[in-house]
């Protein structure tokens, strides 16, 4: 028998990057072309997993978005509206299938741009933002069976603003439905996470959409507040914080602009005493260390019935320690790297909070590289309902552990927040399953799992987390008048 | 039988599994980066934790002794590979195996309790257990009677295992759960649970006569059981996929596992086995090939 040791590490495995084209410089796809921003004003956007500069992006200013306004209300009125829908439905399925042929390109700069692990952009945002223009596609030309004994009317120009935390994923939620269902679009990306809102351009470019349908503009937050205070749009769909959503509210309130936002989110994960404990760890992790928490939908409040507390948190931070923290681009990562250094700073502003607070805290102990932003995947134990940490969103790779001691005070502990946005519930009874399902506000409820998505399911919140719905049938109706 | 049901509630409460959970989990360790030195060191562990295994009714001295002089000499054209584990064969042969095994340090691994059924009267089990061990086994791979666990008379599992533990020794005693007939995890668990408190020093999925035998998502539960049962007593138990495990992916997939959900303490032939017949030369294949660049044929890695 031999008897060697018995270290067995894993061989770093980096995802090439030789295959990818990125310029050097992005400008505005305005009109089916690249333009130059009006002011000549550039910008750039770096890898935060290791703070190397990738390339500039054009910073447009009101004059830019009032271009790709016209030039979205042009598209709109001269060739899309009037171009019959099972034409609009074949665009969008080519879009779809060349996304597919680019797969892999995509999810490398969504992970070079972004920080999240490459295996999650490989296996999740990239082929999901394909699904949701494959869904979409199909229902483009059958708008009078999804919507019966109602006139189908398209609303116009969409403006679109959308977030950092899952770029390629959140561009296509906005512009697929908005094509299916017959509008042009004016879409702003978050200035950290411009990359592949720019390759999908290019890809639109390739599939000979008509000029104007889609344009994509990039920019900070002026660029942003342009598009919502632009005249001419007929709709603003956001997703961001609650904060912008709220200014974006104030300002449209006095228009006939029509709004959709998804906002933030402090969602509450709860394990009852029946729990299949091993599946529900894998659960809590997978609803806070995915995307290094940058999820609006994080399961980051998490509600241990007090019965098997100590197990779980045992078991918890036994599972925490397996986690690979490190370079994205590594097959092997399973949480990467921050989005930026203004995001690692707001983590760790809460992370001392919880400190000061007087909650015990444990984090992973492992290696994290020295360049670039990282935060070691942190829970806090001994948090009250009232702490700050278990009410403000963090959007990091922090979970707050409180206990319960009934199903009837989880519920009302579970509601007791301005947010609204998702919950999980882990238990082995259906009946429980049920009984909190019909009780949580929140717009998405997983059962025995978390951080499930697809494009046929409805996604929103309650309360402050937004109004509105993407995804599924909800999602097109908010497209059409 | 109501009484023996309760005598069971000493054993502590089985947690309940969640099939689909557990599935998304197993799929993570299949997307580890196993290559290069990985892959090799990987592979060569694989090969020191194999129960090379022939368990058929037309088993042969001459078989068994062939078969024992593959399990010293792996791949004679590769130097500084290791042994396989053990033999693993049925009490009948454990005496030639011996004899052919010499002062090797190969251990012998006997089936035993009427394999692979387990369909006999208790004495005749106790009594091919004492035969193996008479004949020089060096580990007992033991059935449960799956007829009586699914009629809910756990005690009796419990009591069987441990009645043949005490007729072992000091002598590993692995108990195969024949995980293909209990059908759910839910299941596999309770049998975990039984047989590690029962006495078990190894759990072992199956007989390698049902289908399906070692799966992922079994083994994983299984893992789950020995870890648990270390946390909560510190004592180790061991783990032994058995049938279905013939490619060399499907092998490091699960010291994978093993590494993630035990520690790499469990990464040794002590605390794992596979027990396999085709899979040695799979894994030979692939060695090769990392050491010369070039797959070569079947035909140039010896049947036994």
């Amino acid at each position: 028998m031999t008897e060697s040791n018995n270290n067995w590490e894993y061989a770093p495995s980096l995802e090439g990057t030789s295959h990818i084209q990125l310029k050097e410089k992005y400008d505005l796809f305005i009109d089916g072309k690249w333009v130059k921003p009006s002011n000549n004003r550039y910008f750039d956007t770096i890898n935060p997993s290791n703070e190397e500069k990738l390339a500039e992006i054009a910073w447009a200013s009101d004059a830019d978005v009032d271009l790709a306004v016209k030039a979205a209300r042009k598209a709109y009125v001269e060739v899309w509206s009037k171009m019959k829908a099972s034409e609009r439905a074949k665009y969008i399925f080519r879009i779809a299938r060349l996304m597919q042929e680019h797969a892999r390109e995509l999810a490398v700069i969504e992970t070079l741009d972004g920080g999240k692990p490459i295996r999650e952009s490989r296996d999740i945002d990239v082929p999901l933002a394909c699904n949701h223009f494959f869904y979409y596609a199909g229902w483009a030309d059958k708008l009078q069976d999804a919507f019966p004994n109602r006139m189908i009317q398209s609303l116009g120009v969409a403006g679109q603003i959308i977030p950092w935390n899952f770029p390629l994923l959140m561009a296509a939620w906005k512009i697929a439905p908005a094509l299916a269902a017959g509008n042009t679009v004016v879409l702003k990306p978050a200035e950290t996470t411009s990359l592949t809102a720019l390759k999908l351009a290019e890809i639109i470019e390739q599939s000979g959409l008509p000029a104007g349908v889609v344009n994509i503009i990039t920019g900070h937050g002026d660029t942003g507040a342009a598009i919502v205070n632009h005249p001419d749009i007929d709709k603003i769909a956001f997703t961001g914080s609650t904060a912008v959503g709220k200014l974006i509210q104030k300002s449209v309130i006095v228009t006939a602009k029509r709004v959709s936002l998804e906002l933030g989110g402090k969602s509450a994960n709860i394990i009852l005493e029946d729990a299949p404990i091993d599946q529900a760890v894998e659960g809590i992790v997978n609803g806070i260390f995915f995307n290094q928490g940058h999820v609006c939908c994080a399961g980051s409040r998490l509600y241990v019935q007090e019965s098997i507390a100590e197990e779980v948190v045992r078991k918890l931070k036994q599972r925490m320690q397996s986690l690979y923290v490190g370079n994205p681009l590594d097959k092997n990562t399973d949480v990467g790297a921050i989005n930026s250094k203004e995001q690692l700073s707001t983590i760790e502003k809460y992370i001392n909070i919880g400190i000061n607070e007087g909650a015990d805290m444990f984090q992973v102990e492992c290696e994290i590289p020295s360049k670039g932003f990282y935060c070691r995947p942190t829970i806090f134990t001994n948090v009250a309902q009232s702490s700050v940490i278990s009410q403000e969103e963090i959007f990091g790779p922090v979970l707050t552990i409180q206990t319960f001691r009934t199903i009837d005070e989880v519920i009302q502990k579970a509601n007791n927040s301005p947010y609204g946005l998702a919950a999980g519930v882990w238990t082995d009874k259906g009946s429980r399953i049920f009984n909190l399902t019909s009780k949580l506000r929140a717009g998405v409820i997983w059962a025995n799992t978390y951080n499930k998505f697809d494009p046929a399911s409805p996604f929103g919140g309650y309360k402050e987390s937004g109004f509105g719905r993407e995804g599924g049938l909800h999602g097109l109706e908010a497209y059409l008048k | 039988m109501k009484a023996q049901k309760s005598l069971f509630s000493e054993i502590p409460k089985s947690p309940t599994i969640d099939k689909v959970g557990v599935e998304e989990r197993v799929s993570r360790f299949q997307t580890r980066s196993i290559k290069g030195a990985t892959k090799m060191k990987g592979l060569s562990m694989v090969l020191s934790m194999i129960d090379l295994t022939t368990l058929e009714g037309k088993d042969t001295p001459n078989k068994v002794r062939q078969m024992c002089y593959k399990a010293q000499h792996l791949h004679n054209f590769q130097e500084g590979l290791p042994t396989v584990a053990a033999v693993c064969v049925y009490p009948s042969m454990v005496s030639v195996a011996r004899e052919a095994l010499k002062d090797s340090t190969i251990k012998i691994a006997s089936v035993s309790t009427a394999f692979p059924s387990g369909q006999a009267p208790f004495e005749v089990k106790k009594i091919d257990t004492q035969f193996a061990i008479d004949a020089g086994a060096d580990e007992i791979d033991m059935v449960i009677s799956r007829g009586k666990f699914l009629a809910g008379e756990y005690n009796f599992v419990f009591d069987e295992i441990a009645a043949i533990k005490e007729i072992c020794g000091t002598k590993r005693l692995k108990v195969i759960l024949e995980t293909g007939e209990l059908a759910t995890l839910d299941q596999v668990r309770r049998a975990s649970d039984i047989a590690i408190h029962a006495g078990a020093d190894f759990i072992k999925t199956s007989t390698g006569k049902i289908q399906p035998a070692a799966t992922m998502q079994v083994t994983y539960t299984m893992l789950m059981a020995i870890r648990d049962h270390f946390d909560r007593t510190g004592v180790m138990i061991g783990m032994k996929p058995a049938g279905g495990i013939s490619t060399s992916k499907l092998a490091l997939h699960n010291l994978v596992m093993v590494k993630e959900i035990l520690g790499e303490a469990w990464l040794t032939n002590e605390w794992f086995r596979f027990g396999a017949s085709s899979l040695a030369n799979d894994v030979l294949m692939q060695y090769m090939k990392q050491v010369t660049g070039k797959y070569q044929s079947a035909d140039y890695f010896t049947i036994d």
